[in-house]
């Protein structure tokens, strides 16, 4: 099965680089309020039950793909057709 | 009598720079300092004090540490730290040790966004640590930083309980060059057993290198390493 992983900052943890680009944007000419920079982690698993991979994607995001003292995550399991 | 040398471990993971940096420092020092490959899964006999130096293990993909937590001898490190034995983890080895869960606190991308590369002061908090003995409190030592991840951080709760703990070792003393909660650049563990620092004091153990001041924390280690190594005799 397929899903997204999607890590994002905290609230209220300093995230230098979304500051740099907010800057960046706002010198374009951009009136930005804010801007902040998280990843996207596309992830195939092997099993097919749904159960089984979201508590597989659950545990990879805690124990890897983010840091929970500084990010966020959210899972999206994507239909298969 | 000549002491005994006490046996350091240094690490090498994929990606480890300063690992012969340390053994040599260490070295000069008067430790037994030895390289051990990450994929090993115990500790050479009698260890008495683990290093996990700075460099970019596994090209600090996702974030710096993350991927090096689970080498192999990182459980031997884990299972070390939890007996009580002492591990200095230096820059990348910092970071390690906080995705390792034995550092409180996360390293972040340094608030300039630009890798910063030059000495620094720091100023000695605490010298009732393993670490930190032969120095004296509020001294200032000059030791070389270079990282572009350095930025001490973690939530609000976690920072005021290091401090309530006394857990901050090292602060940077004025300019702080990374934007670090606090100005913080070393912590301790609650135990006191366990250290990670930005700066590297392998770097700083000459004058002929700039300075001599590292010299101090790593010597504080392997008094204290050799202590322990003579208590189990």
């Amino acid at each position: 099965m397929k899903a997204t992983v999607l890590v994002r900052p905290k609230a209220g943890i300093l995230d230098p680089q979304g500051e740099a680009v907010r800057g960046s944007l706002a010198k374009s000419g951009f009136d930005i309020v804010s801007v902040r920079i998280g990843r996207v982690v596309d992830v195939e698993v092997e099993t097919s039950d749904r159960e089984k991979a979201l508590a597989e994607l659950e545990q990879m995001s805690h124990d890897l793909l983010a840091n929970p003292l500084i990010e966020s995550y959210e899972i999206e399991l994507l239909e298969e057709a | 009598m000549t002491p005994e040398r006490p046996k350091v471990a240094v690490v090498t993971f994929l990606g480890s720079l300063d690992d012969h940096d340390a053994v040599w420092a260490l070295a000069a020092l008067d430790a037994d300092a030895q390289l051990v490959w990450h994929a090993e899964s115990e500790l050479p006999e009698g260890t008495s004090a683990v290093v996990l130096p700075g460099g970019f293990s596994y090209g600090d993909y996702l974030r710096g540490g993350a991927i090096a937590r689970f080498a192999p001898i990182m459980d031997a490190v884990i299972e070390f730290a939890a007996a009580g034995g002492l591990v200095l983890g230096i820059c990348n080895g910092f970071q390690i040790l906080c995705e390792a869960g034995l550092l409180p606190g996360v390293l972040i991308r340094n608030a300039s966004l630009s890798f910063v590369c030059r000495d620094v002061v720091l100023s000695v908090e605490r010298t009732d640590t393993p670490f930190t003995s032969r120095c004296q409190q509020g001294q200032q030592l000059r030791i070389p930083i270079k990282h572009g991840y350095g930025n001490f951080t973690g939530d609000d709760e976690l920072l005021a309980e290091l401090e309530r703990k006394s857990q901050v070792v090292l602060r940077y003393h004025g300019d702080n060059p990374n934007g670090s909660a606090f100005s913080i650049a070393g912590v301790v563990n609650e135990t006191g057993n366990v250290m990670g620092l930005m700066p590297h004091p392998e770097h700083a153990v000459d004058p002929l290198l700039g300075s001599p001041d590292g010299a101090l924390i790593l010597a504080s280690l392997i008094d204290a390493a050799r202590e322990r190594r003579t208590a189990l005799v």
